[in-house]
C-alpha cells in the first residue's frame, strides 16, 4: 500500500539461514567486544581527571572586575530583567568618595544574588549586560548541603582580584577574552 | 477472550508500572489490568512532572520563552527551540539569513541523530540487551561535544534566538561533523547488523503492537510512530520550513505497523539525517548568523502557528498575541502525548512482556508529554 509518491518504501527481506543462526551473531558480537580492548578508552575518570569545556560553555556565573580590580557591575538591573528564570536579585548603592578603587561606576551592587536552583544557564544575563560585568564561566558542578547554600552571594560570584591574585584571576577568566572597557 | 478485553472482572490483576520504573524512562505511571499475562487495559497516569510550561510562557517575553521549551522534549531541545523561533519570526515577518537557516537545519539533524541514538540504546536496554546502551552513548557523546563547542551547552542548547542563531559556528565545527559522519556511517551499519540482525530481537519485535494506519491517523500519531504504519506525515516534506525544500532526502515509510516497522523507520531516518548533513556541511553560505531584530520584540495582534518535525513527530507552537511583549496564550502540540495515547489501544490483548517493546518503539519522553 503506497500512500504517497514522495515516500520510499523500506525493503524487508526475511532473514537468511545464516542470519538466523544465532551462533554467528554471538561470534560477531564477541569480536566487536574484543576489538574494544585494543581501542582507546572513551571514558575519563571524572573527579581525578577533568576535561576542559569549550570557550562558549555556559556554567556558573562570575562577576567580573576590570584590570585595576574594580567591580564592573553598576547595578543597572538589566540582567535581572532579561533572566527568564527570575534568578537574579540585587540592591544598588551609591559609590562614596574614596571608594573609586573598589567600584568602577558611580553606582554599584551592594547585594547581588543568583539563585542557582532557579538558573537555567541560558546566558541571557551575559548578553544583556552593557558593562561586560557578568559572564558564564566554565565551572559547572555546584554542590551544597542545603537550599540556602545555592543562593550565591556577591562574594561567591566575584572573580578574584587581578591585582592581588593574578593567577586565580586568570584561572577564573579561563580562555575568555574580556571585552575592553567601553566607557 | 477478545470481548473481555477492556473490562475489569473478578480475578483480574491490577499492577502499577511506574512512576519509577526503568522501562518508563521518566515518571510515567501505568495502571495495567491483567488477566494472567494478557493485558486487558493500560491507563497512563500523567502529571508527575507537570511544570505548567504553557502558563509560565505567558509571563515571559518572546525572547525568553524559547529557552523554557528546551525543558519539554529535552532530547530534541534544539528542534523545540526551532519551532518557537519560527513562530515568533512568523509574527515579526523577519527574514532569516541563509547562513542561519543552514546552521539551524544542521543542528536539527544532529539533534535528531542524537535523539534516535539514545532511543535506540534505551530501547535495546529495555529489551534486555545492555551493551547497545553504552555504544549509543559513546556516539552521542561526540554529538554533545560538537554541540557544546558551538552552542555552549550539551543538552539544553538554547542556541536559537528569534532571527537566527545565538553565535556563529565554531571554526572546528565542519571538520568535526564530517569526521563524525564518516565514523557514524560505519557505526550505524554495525548497529544494524548486531541488533536488528539478531533473531531474538526480531522475534520480540515483529508482529508486536500492531497499529493500523487508520488508528494512527485517528489517534493523532505523528513522526516515526505513524510512519511505521505507512502514514505519510513528515513535516519536513509536507510543510517544508527553512531549507528543507531544497534538500534531497527520503521520507521513510514502513507499512508493517508493528514495533519492528517503527524501529526500522528510526534506523533509516538516521541514515537520511546523515544524507541531509552531508549535503549541507560543505555548503554553509557566508553571511550573518542573525538577522537584526529589535531589542524588545512585540508581535502584532493575531494568532500564529508553526510546526516542525522533531525526533518524535510533529511539534506545533500556537501563539495568541494581543500585541504586547509577552504572549497572551501559548499552546504546544507535543508529539509524545498523542503517541502515548495509542499505547492502550495497541497493548490490549498482548502479553505484558511485549509492552516494553511497544513502549520502547513509541519513543516516549515524559517531560514532552507532561509539559
Ligand atoms: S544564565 Fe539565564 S537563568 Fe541563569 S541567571 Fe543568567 S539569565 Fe538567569
Ligand atoms: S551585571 Fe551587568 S546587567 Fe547586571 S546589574 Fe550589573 S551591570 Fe547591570
Amino acid at each position: 500500500m503506497q500512500l504517497t509518491q514522495r515516500a520510499k518504501q523500506v525493503d524487508r527481506r526475511p532473514m537468511t539461514q545464516l542470519e538466523k543462526l544465532y551462533l554467528w551473531n554471538i561470534a560477531k558480537g564477541m569480536w566487536i567486544t574484543i576489538s574494544h580492548l585494543f581501542k582507546r578508552k572513551v571514558t575519563i575518570q571524572y573527579p581525578e581527571q577533568k576535561r576542559t569545556f569549550s570557550k562558549v560553555f555556559r556554567g556558573v556565573q562570575i562577576l567580573n572586575r576590570d584590570e585595576e580590580g574594580r567591580e564592573r557591575c553598576t547595578a543597572c538591573g538589566l540582567c535581572a530583567v532579561a533572566c527568564p528564570a527570575e534568578a537574579i536579585t540585587m540592591e544598588a548603592a551609591e559609590r562614596q568618595p574614596g571608594e573609586e578603587h573598589l567600584y568602577k561606576e558611580e553606582k554599584y551592587a551592594a547585594k547581588y544574588e543568583i539563585n542557582m536552583l532557579r538558573c537555567i544557564f541560558c546566558g541571557y544575563c551575559e548578553e544583556a549586560c552593557p558593562k561586560d560585568a557578568i559572564y558564564l564561566s566554565q565551572t559547572f558542578a555546584q554542590a551544597n548541603y542545603d537550599r540556602k547554600g545555592f543562593i550565591y552571594k556577591k562574594e561567591d560570584l566575584l572573580i578574584p582580584n587581578p591585582k592581588e591574585d593574578p593567577d586565580a584571576y586568570q584561572r577564573a577568566v579561563g580562555e575568555r577574552v574580556t571585552k575592553p572597557l567601553s566607557s | 477472550m477478545l470481548e473481555e478485553v477492556g473490562t475489569t472482572t473478578e480475578g483480574d490483576l491490577i499492577i502499577n508500572v511506574g512512576p519509577q520504573h526503568p522501562a518508563t524512562h521518566g515518571v510515567l505511571h501505568l495502571v495495567i489490568t491483567l488477566n494472567g499475562e494478557t493485558i486487558k487495559k493500560v491507563e497512563p497516569h500523567l502529571g508527575f512532572i507537570h511544570r505548567s510550561i504553557e502558563k509560565m510562557c505567558e509571563s515571559l517575553t518572546y525572547r525568553q520563552f524559547i529557552y523554557v521549551t528546551s525543558r519539554m522534549d529535552y532530547l530534541s531541545a534544539h528542534i523545540n527551540n526551532h519551532a518557537c523561533a519560527l513562530c515568533v519570526e512568523k509574527g515579526l515577518q523577519a527574514e532569516i539569513p541563509a547562513r542561519a537557516q543552514v546552521i539551524r537545519v544542521l543542528m536539527d539533524e544532529l539533534t535528531r541523530i542524537a535523539s534516535h541514538e539514545l532511543w535506540w540504546g534505551a530501547m535495546a536496554m529495555d529489551l534486555g540487551a545492555f551493551t547497545p546502551f553504552f555504544h549509543a552513548f559513546r556516539e552521542r557523546e561526540t554529538i554533545n561535544d560538537i554541540m557544546e563547542e558551538t552552542c555552549g551547552a550539551r543538552l539544553t542548547m538554547n542556541y536559537m534566538v528569534p532571527g537566527g542563531v545565538m553565535q556563529d559556528i565554531h571554526p572546528n565545527f565542519q571538520r568535526r561533523v564530517k569526521e563524525f559522519m564518516q565514523l557514524y556511517k560505519r557505526k550505524i551499519h554495525e548497529y544494524d547488523e548486531m541488533v536488528t540482525g539478531n533473531i531474538i530481537f526480531q522475534n520480540r519485535m515483529k508482529n508486536v503492537g500492531y497499529l493500523s494506519p487508520e488508528d494512527a491517523v485517528s489517534y493523532g500519531c505523528s513522526g516515526p510512530t505513524a510512519r511505521g504504519s505507512g502514514v505519510s506525515c513528515d513535516i519536513r516534506k509536507l510543510y517544508p520550513y527553512e531549507v528543507y525544500s531544497k534538500l534531497e532526502f527520503d521520507e521513510i515509510l514502513e507499512t508493517g505497523g508493528d514495533s519492528f516497522a517503527r524501529y526500522m523507520v528510526r534506523i533509516r531516518e538516521m541514515q537520511q539525517s546523515i544524507r541531509i548533513i552531508e549535503q549541507l556541511i560543505d555548503n554553509i553560505p557566508e553571511g550573518d548568523f542573525q538577522a537584526k531584530t529589535k531589542a524588545v520584540l512585540k508581535l502584532p495582534k493575531g494568532e500564529f502557528y508553526s510546526r516542525v518535525e522533531t525526533a518524535r513527530g510533529e511539534f506545533g507552537v500556537y501563539i495568541v498575541s494581543e500585541g504586547g511583549t509577552t504572549p497572551y496564550r501559548i499552546k504546544f502540540r507535543s508529539p509524545g502525548f498523542s503517541n502515548l495515547s495509542v499505547l492502550d489501544h495497541i497493548a490490549r490483548g498482548s502479553k505484558l512482556g511485549d509492552m516494553v517493546a511497544m513502549m520502547g518503539t513509541l519513543d516516549l519522553v515524559i517531560p514532552d508529554i507532561d509539559r
